[in-house]
């Protein structure tokens, strides 16, 4: 079976086994054919979120990849790449802590619920992959973008109970947070624990709009069209 | 010059971290991948705290179970320090925000109850909520749990409390050697992954989180592919103490092709195991080991093995076992609601390691602690029980952080020289400079199915020996071992290689270990030998002589 891999200076073809899952391949090619191949991996069992990268243009994890005739596989984007698959991937997790993603005040003498631990089971799911962030169309214009997984991670905590402060988080993410996401839905499509960003920050810019928080993109295109309301496109 | 450097970025070198900063440390977190990468993620089922919320349960419970599977080889004072420690810590981690499991209300125990069972625990606490599952081994339902993402929301939430806290990382950079000049620690050298150069880190305690070795059975293990033991092999060049390295627990249901791990839930939820001729042939529920020599029998007299969880129905399999479900559609190309799943018993966790005092600090380098699946803090003895590992990491790697920054207050803050950096430097250039003979990766398959198949679950002196033989001939040839990549920067094959080195370095430590101990204890099992002796119940500890360093 062919594969195709897009190195840092190179476009390569590989034959490798088939029925591999895509981390096996990069490991057959690594010990028959190139050692020097280069990407980053650790549980292959989808959970240490070592492995995504991009196959035929969508970010997969390669340990849950099973290979096709004429897969194409590319780092993922919006990360530097380091040495072929293996990217960068610093500035990203920085968005955590810019978002402020953790509990700021935590109190513990509350009740918690299933339905309490359910509201954000999913979002805390997250193996921070980085999957999302790949995928998201704003990183293309706006680097500075929070990006979906720190703000789904702020979300979580904004939603936990034992969180007396959420006002704190909010705080952190209206500059280059909620107001900057599309709402396209791509992160939401490619994430392979099933986490949709896309909901979350809606979520997040309705407790923002709680806070006294307004959508600022709104607020410029009222401004230049008094009679804005006919809806958006005109 | 840092007060506490800790080495690793899993559960347990995140938990040091945090209570040595919480202590008044500078701290630094070192790792070769980033930390949530750690293998801490895979946990699934869960941790052990004798908080009583389902049902009846006291500290002295959880006591009596651990000490009960460790067959005679642990320090009970080290046990009765953790699991009283467990519900104090279970607190610390709800109060960081650890999303645990929630019971509902109307199984909550009713107040009066309560009262009594968690006195430790402050009242109107959500502490109560939180859910408990039966682990093997426990006499109550002990297990606090998320979902079965237990060890990946514990990790990332305390990475998120780091962050929070402000703890500096030092991500990609691959321990190589302590530095220990006079039996004091004094710091540790680095390959940066991604610059290839080697760097020397000045600390005043080094507390070292590094993980277990069950990745040296490549091949047949649920662990992650980094779980090389490469702070066990660096404590062992410096000098320190290794003990009950013999000690490495099988779990009975690995996915035949990829080692992947089946839960126990999946036998707790009431699945079968059946031979080829689909006969039921051991009661699923016994202990981990007796299960895995059962299957391992089955298995040796050519059979194969199968995890039969058919008559749990699709919907029932969803809602319990979502993840697993998944993983055999994905690994073994099957649907567990219809069909069979091929299962091998495989090496899941290893209870030996660095041997540390009663305060987690190493015997024989002064100043440097170990916590975690890397240390032998003697709760595990010769089986671990489910549960008890991220109780464990968190409980244990505390306790060593705040060791840590208790040494550093008095340590001298005077740095090494740079002797064991130009050593590194060297061996790092010699591997540069040779030739290509071997290939790593195939030789690395090759000692996993030997360690497998000789140093397993059933083992023999007549094949241990001949496991050594050959473990010893690898060791010559991996001197001879050159890169096939010889770049200079990011290269993941020298990493590689490097692992490989240190699994190669621990291996005869855990055969000569096995050919010493003359009996069968827990995860031990000798044919020839195949009861418990008194005589044994001791630890064999190893340590290389100066002059061998
Ligand atoms: C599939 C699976 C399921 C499990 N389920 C459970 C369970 O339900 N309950 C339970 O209690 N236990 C469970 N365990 C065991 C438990 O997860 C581990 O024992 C525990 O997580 C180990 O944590 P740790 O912090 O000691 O090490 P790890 O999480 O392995 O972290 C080691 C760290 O050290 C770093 N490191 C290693 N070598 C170097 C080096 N040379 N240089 C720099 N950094 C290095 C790594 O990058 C990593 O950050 C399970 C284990 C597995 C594999
Ligand atoms: S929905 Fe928002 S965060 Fe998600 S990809 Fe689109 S723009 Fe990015
Ligand atoms: S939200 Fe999903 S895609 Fe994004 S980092 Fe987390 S697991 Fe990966
Ligand atoms: S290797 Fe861990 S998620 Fe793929």
């Amino acid at each position: 079976m062919k594969i195709t891999i897009k190195r840092d200076k190179s476009v390569e073809s590989f034959e490798v086994s088939e029925g591999l899952t895509l981390l096996a391949a990069l490991y057959e090619i690594k010990e028959k054919q190139d050692a020097s191949l280069t990407f980053s991996s650790g549980c292959r069992a989808s959970i240490c979120g070592a492995c995504a990268v991009r196959v035929n243009g969508k970010e997969v994890l390669a340990c849950a990849h099973k290979i096709n005739e004429n897969d194409t596989v590319e780092p993922l984007q919006y990360h530097p790449v380091l040495r072929d698959l293996k990217v960068d991937k610093q500035k990203a997790k920085e968005t955590l802590k810019r978002a402020s993603a953790w509990l700021h005040q935590p109190q513990i003498s509350v009740e918690i619920t299933p339905e309490d631990e359910h509201r954000t089971e999913r979002q805390s799911d997250c193996i921070l992959c980085d999957s999302c962030y790949s995928a998201c169309p704003v990183f293309a214009v706006n680097p500075d973008f929070l990006g979906p997984f720190a703000l789904t991670r702020a979300y979580r905590y904004s939603e936990d109970k034992r969180e007396s402060n959420v006002k704190e988080i909010i705080d952190h993410i209206q500059t280059n947070g909620v107001w900057d996401c599309t709402l396209c839905g791509e992160c939401t499509a490619v994430c392979p624990k099933g986490i949709d960003p896309k909901m979350d920050i809606t979520m997040l810019r309705g407790t923002s709009l709680q806070h006294g928080y307004s959508d600022p993109n709104f607020t410029a295109q009222s401004f230049g069209t008094p009679d804005f309301g006919g809806g958006f496109g005109f | 010059m840092l007060d506490v450097l800790v080495i690793g970025s899993g559960g347990a070198g995140l938990s040091a971290a945090l209570a040595a900063k919480e202590a008044g440390a500078s701290v630094l977190v070192v790792g070769k991948m980033y930390p949530t990468n750690s293998q801490t993620a895979m946990a699934q089922g869960g941790m052990n705290a004798a908080l009583g919320n389902v049902e009846e349960d006291h500290p002295s419970l959880h006591i009596q179970d651990t000490i009960k599977s460790a067959h005679g080889l642990c320090n009970e004072d080290m046990v009765r320090h953790l699991c009283a420690d467990a519900p104090k810590t279970i607190e610390w981690l709800e109060k960081i925000g650890v999303p645990f499991s929630r019971l509902p209300q109307s199984i909550e125990v009713s107040q009066s109850d309560t009262n009594q069972r968690s006195s430790l625990l402050a009242p109107h606490s959500s502490l109560k909520s939180i859910a408990q599952r039966q682990l093997g081994g426990a006499s109550a339902k002990r297990a606090c749990y998320a979902q079965d993402y237990t060890g990946l929301k514990i990790l990332h939430t305390l990475y998120d409390t780091c962050l929070k806290e402000g703890i500096d990382f030092l991500d990609e950079h691959f321990l190589l050697n302590l530095i220990v000049p006079e039996d004091t620690v004094k710091g540790a050298t680095f390959l940066d992954i991604r610059s290839g150069e080697v760097k020397q880190i000045d600390a005043k305690s080094v507390v070292i989180a590094t993980g277990g070795y069950g990745a040296l059975y490549h091949g047949y293990t649920t662990n992650m592919y980094g779980a090389t033991g490469d702070g066990i092999a660096a404590v062992m060049r410096a000098g320190g103490a290794l003990s009950d390295m013999e000690f490495v627990q099988f779990h009975p249901t690995g996915l035949k092709h990829s080692s992947i791990l089946m839960s126990e839930s999946a036998r707790g939820e009431g699945g079968y195991l059946v031979n080829t001729k689909g006969e039921r042939f051991v009661d699923e529920l016994k202990p981990r080991d007796e299960v895995s020599r059962a299957i391992f029998a089955q298995i040796q007299a050519g059979g194969s093995v199968f995890l039969d969880l058919r008559h749990l129905g699709e919907e029932k399999l969803q809602t319990l076992l979502p993840q697993e479900v998944a993983l055999c559609k994905l690994h073994e190309k099957i649907d567990p609601a219809h069909a069979l799943v091929p299962i091998k018993p495989v090496a899941h966790y290893t209870m030996g390691g660095i041997d540390v005092d009663e305060a987690l600090e190493v015997n024989g380098i002064k100043g440097c602690f170990a916590a975690g699946e890397c240390s032998n803090a003697k709760v595990h003895g010769a089986n671990r029980l489910g549960g008890n590992s991220l109780l464990e990491i968190t409980a244990f790697g505390r306790f060593a952080g705040e060791n840590a920054y208790k040494h550093s207050i008095y340590a001298s803050s005077k740095p090494a020289n740079g002797e064991q950096k130009e050593k590194d430097i060297a061996a790092i250039e010699a591997i540069y400079a040779r030739p290509l003979t071997h290939n790593h990766y195939t030789m690395q398959r090759t000692l996993g199915r030997l360690l497998y198949e000789k140093v397993g679950i059933v083992r023999e002196n007549r094949t241990l020996h001949q496991a050594l033989e050959m473990v010893i001939a690898m060791q010559v040839e991996q001197k001879e071992m050159g890169l096939a990549d010889k770049n200079r920067t990011h290269n993941q094959t020298l990493v590689e290689l490097l692992e490989f080195q240190n699994a190669l370095l621990i291996a005869p430590a855990i055969i000569s270990a096995a050919i010493a101990r003359d009996e069968s204890r827990g995860a031990h099992f000798k044919k020839g030998f195949e009861a418990e002796d008194e005589a044994f119940k001791k630890h064999i500890v190893l340590q290389w002589k100066r002059e061998e360093r």
